[in-house]
């Protein structure tokens, strides 16, 4: 069976990073990966979803619905948008942050009041975190997608710790491996 | 060695593989990386070109020369370079020549959703279609040999689903081509009429040649299952069928024109019943049911929008039709938006406060037609907002008041404005022209253009004066303002809308994300909520960093988002609005 994920958040929140380095993960752990999103409008604001899929062998690049067995939102309404995805056992992160859609902001549309109860009726397995609040613990608020994959390593049981944070190792700036692996770990031993 | 690329990676790689001497494109989604990629291998001469066809022309005129040549595009740009596209299949290729098209299937960022596969039929030019990264890499190398032995240039499609997914690719070493060098032969090279005519009979035998090859070529292949189902299946629609009908029989496409008609008969024979899962048009389909093949097609896949594996499930009955989720509270859009502190943001502020008719076009800015803004009246293709204008001002002369502004970007203007203000000048317009000169193409993730003084490979070059342009096409009167003085550019719009002369404005700034615009320091600005009277006023500029709470009716700037254009200060009436001194 091949595992299906869902990164989902809006730009600039690092989304794209987080999903490259879980495809390096895979590819390491000798399997067959695929990602897709779509650029374009992403930096502008706009939601940017990345569908990863992995396994012994994957063909499409895209998760319909009722298919991911974990969706990580990198924001509240994000993970309201995406629920759709979710396996009926599949697990949805969600991270507390809160950033208003420009409709909302001038008034043309309202952001609901209590998205993440709105997600938990719907799933049975909802991991809250303010993953902003951790990164900002260690010291460096950026680190935050870091803190999100950790919660998601700990919850995608087919790949070795290790080889997570060997790739995160090689995927962030010298200066910055330290404060990523804490955040990193932060994030794995989230419960 | 394994990396895993996305599609525009890989057809970049495969260039370098296959040898590739020279590359050119304009940008856009979503086939931008493929050039941006391509720079990065120092092996191969890579450039922006100004347009689609003066790209396409320029590779052309690379494969005279004996290199191999590689030109890229999105689908709409090929509308574009139609013209040399359809001469070039007549003239063939010297040094292998690629013509890379990458459709936008679903319109993720595009104004049509044109299946450009039948450019191949119609310019009776080859085309291939990979299915995924690996493929793409060894398409764009197989097309540069295809294209010398069979001279004629070879189209490769992508659509989104292959540019922008990614998967693991075998790499390989790059293969060192000789550049042939330039042959005067103008019986090949130089189609009039009398040359013409004996091409269009090569044209015609060359393809009966490509349709034998068809039959034989290793990557048109069958996967023979089950054979109560037959799928025919090309691209990225192969992945779905593959996930959807896992005991299905399978005719994989490669070479989608021109199809391979002895494979598909023997296949059509084997399997009880035959369909085929294609993307946008009926193309394999309509030539199938020409061969007086019986099959099943678009009867059942939608034409509209993009596949996936549930669609085609669904069209095959496998499972019911997915219902979405009745939640109660429901996900608000989260539409593209200007940046805090766009340069264009004033402009379309300026436009909706004094009720212009603004013929608009394409770029970021076409965002300034979105709410709060409301500011841009038509967008049609890339160039269209002045020539647009021409017409307009003359169906309202007489009998509509109300004045013309065309709204188009730097990069734009140097795509296919320039004619259009040409064509203003010579027939005597007299509407407002505002070039958005935001110093850089932003829209597609910030590429050069000939504004901005730098090449792709980052040489420096002469940077394009805007205003002498401007005022060698014949225009008189051209002004340029700073984009972040508000009552500079509604006054300056104001007053050449209201005169009867053609002008130009050039509204200027530097987009806000370039890196050096990131580095700079400024002041960020907040409310005093004291002094705030809820008029929403600044609301109306679409800052992202403003927002209103409708409970306390009073405005909220967020810190982090602010970049202190200082524009929404400038609009406030009760000076609720104050500097806070950056750091
Ligand atoms: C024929 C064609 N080619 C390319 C594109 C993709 N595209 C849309 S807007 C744009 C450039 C916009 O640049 P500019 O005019 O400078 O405006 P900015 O985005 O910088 O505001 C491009 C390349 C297109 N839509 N049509
Ligand atoms: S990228 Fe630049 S031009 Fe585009 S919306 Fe943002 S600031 Fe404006
Ligand atoms: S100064 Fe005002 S308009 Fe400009 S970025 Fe800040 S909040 Fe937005």
């Amino acid at each position: 069976m091949n595992t299906k994920i869902i990164i989902a958040g809006v730009g600039g929140q690092g989304i794209l990073l987080a999903s490259d380095i879980l495809c390096e993960v895979a590819m390491k752990s000798g399997l067959d990966a695929k990602k897709s999103e779509v650029h374009g409008m992403s930096q502008r604001g706009g939601d940017v979803v990345s569908h990863v899929i992995f396994g012994d062998k994957v063909y499409s690049p895209l998760i319909s619905y009722e298919e991911a067995d974990v969706i990580l939102a990198f924001e509240q309404v994000e993970a309201l948008r995406n629920l759709d995805y979710l396996k009926s056992d599949g697990v949805i992160i969600v991270n507390k942050a809160k950033i208003l859609p420009v409709p909302v902001a001038s008034g043309l549309a309202d952001y609901p009041k209590d998205p993440i109860g709105e997600v938990k009726k719907f799933a049975k397995n909802t991991i809250v975190i303010d993953a902003e609040e951790i990164a900002k613990e260690l010291g460096n608020s950026r680190v935050m997608n870091v803190v999100l994959l950790g919660v998601m390593a700990k919850n995608v049981r087919s790949i070795d710790k290790n080889i997570w944070i060997e790739t995160l190792k090689e995927s962030v700036p010298q200066k910055t491996i330290d404060v990523n692996v804490k955040a990193f770990e932060r994030g794995y031993s989230y419960s | 060695m394994k990396e895993i690329l996305s599609g525009n990676e890989a057809v970049a790689r495969g260039a370098f593989e296959g040898g590739l001497h020279f590359a050119c494109a304009y940008p856009g989604t979503p086939s931008t990386e493929i050039l941006e990629n391509m720079a990065k291998y120092k092996e191969i001469h890579s450039q922006w070109s100004v347009n689609e066809k003066t790209a396409l022309e320029t590779a052309l005129g690379a494969s005279f020369g004996g290199m191999r040549a590689l030109v890229a595009m999105k689908h709409v740009g090929l509308n574009v370079a139609a013209d040399p596209l359809f001469s070039a299949g007549y003239i063939g290729a010297k040094g292998g020549f690629v013509i890379i098209t990458a459709d936008d299937p679903g319109m993720h960022s595009s104004q049509n959703e044109q299946d450009n596969r039948n450019y191949a039929r119609a310019a009776k030019i080859p085309m291939l279609e990979p299915s995924d990264s690996q493929e793409a890499k060894e398409f764009t190398k197989l097309a540069l040999t295809m294209s010398e032995e069979f001279d004629t240039p070879v189209l490769l499609r992508l659509t989104t689903r292959i540019s922008h997914s990614k998967s693991i690719v075998e790499l390989a070493e790059r293969e060192t081509i000789e550049v042939k060098g330039y042959e005067k032969n103008v019986k090949k090279n130089l189609v009039m009429p009398a040359h013409a005519r004996v091409l269009h009979k090569k044209v015609e035998e060359r393809l009966l040649k490509l349709k034998e090859l068809s039959n034989d070529f290793k990557y048109n292949f069958i996967e023979y299952k089950n054979k109560n189902v037959g799928i025919i299946t090309s691209g990225i629609s192969y992945q779905y069928v593959k996930e959807a009908m896992p005991d299905a029989s399978v005719l994989k496409i490669g070479l989608t024109w021109p199809l391979p008609e002895r494979l598909i008969r023997e296949f059509a024979e084997k399997v009880d019943k035959l369909y085929v899962v294609e993307e946008n048009d009926p193309f394999i389909e309509t030539e199938v049911k020409a061969m007086g093949i019986k099959i099943t097609g678009k009867e059942i896949i939608p034409i509209v929008g993009e596949l996936n594996t549930r669609i085609v499930k669904e069209s095959f009955k496998v499972i019911e039709p997915y219902k979405l989720k009745e939640t109660s509270e429901k996900s608000p859009g989260r539409p593209p938006a200007l940046c805090p502190g766009c340069p264009h943001s004033s402009v379309f502020y300026a436009i909706n406060k004094l009720k212009l008719i603004a013929t608009g076009d394409i770029g970021c800015y076409t965002l300034g037609a979105l709410p709060p803004l409301n500011a841009m009246d038509t967008c049609v293709d890339m160039g269209a907002s002045i020539t647009n204008a021409i017409g307009l001002e003359y169906a309202l002369k007489g009998r509509d008041k109300r004045k013309i502004v065309a709204v188009i970007g730097d990069s734009t203007f140097f795509h296919s404005g320039i004619t259009g203000l040409i064509d203003l000048v010579y027939n005597k317009g007299t509407s407002t022209v505002i070039i958005l000169d935001n110093s850089i193409t932003a829209m597609t993730g910030h590429q050069e253009n000939p504004g901005t003084g730098k090449t792709l490979m980052g040489e420096d070059t002469p940077k394009f004066d805007l205003v002498n342009l401007v005022k060698g096409l014949g225009i008189e009167d051209v002004y340029t303002v700073d984009t972040y003085d508000l009552d500079a550019v509604t006054n300056l719009i104001k007053r050449e809308t209201e005169r009867d002369k053609p002008s130009v404005i050039i509204a200027r700034r530097p987009c806000i994300l370039l890196p050096e615009m990131k580095k700079k320091k400024f002041d960020r600005y907040e409310i005093d909520e004291a002094k705030c009277t809820g008029c929403q006023m600044c609301v109306k500029l679409g800052c992202p960093a403003i927002s209103f709470d409708k409970e306390k009716k009073k405005a909220h700037i967020n810190e982090t988002l602010c970049v202190g254009c200082s524009l929404c200060f400038q609009i406030c009436k009760f000076g609720a609005i104050k500097k806070v001194k950056g750091e």
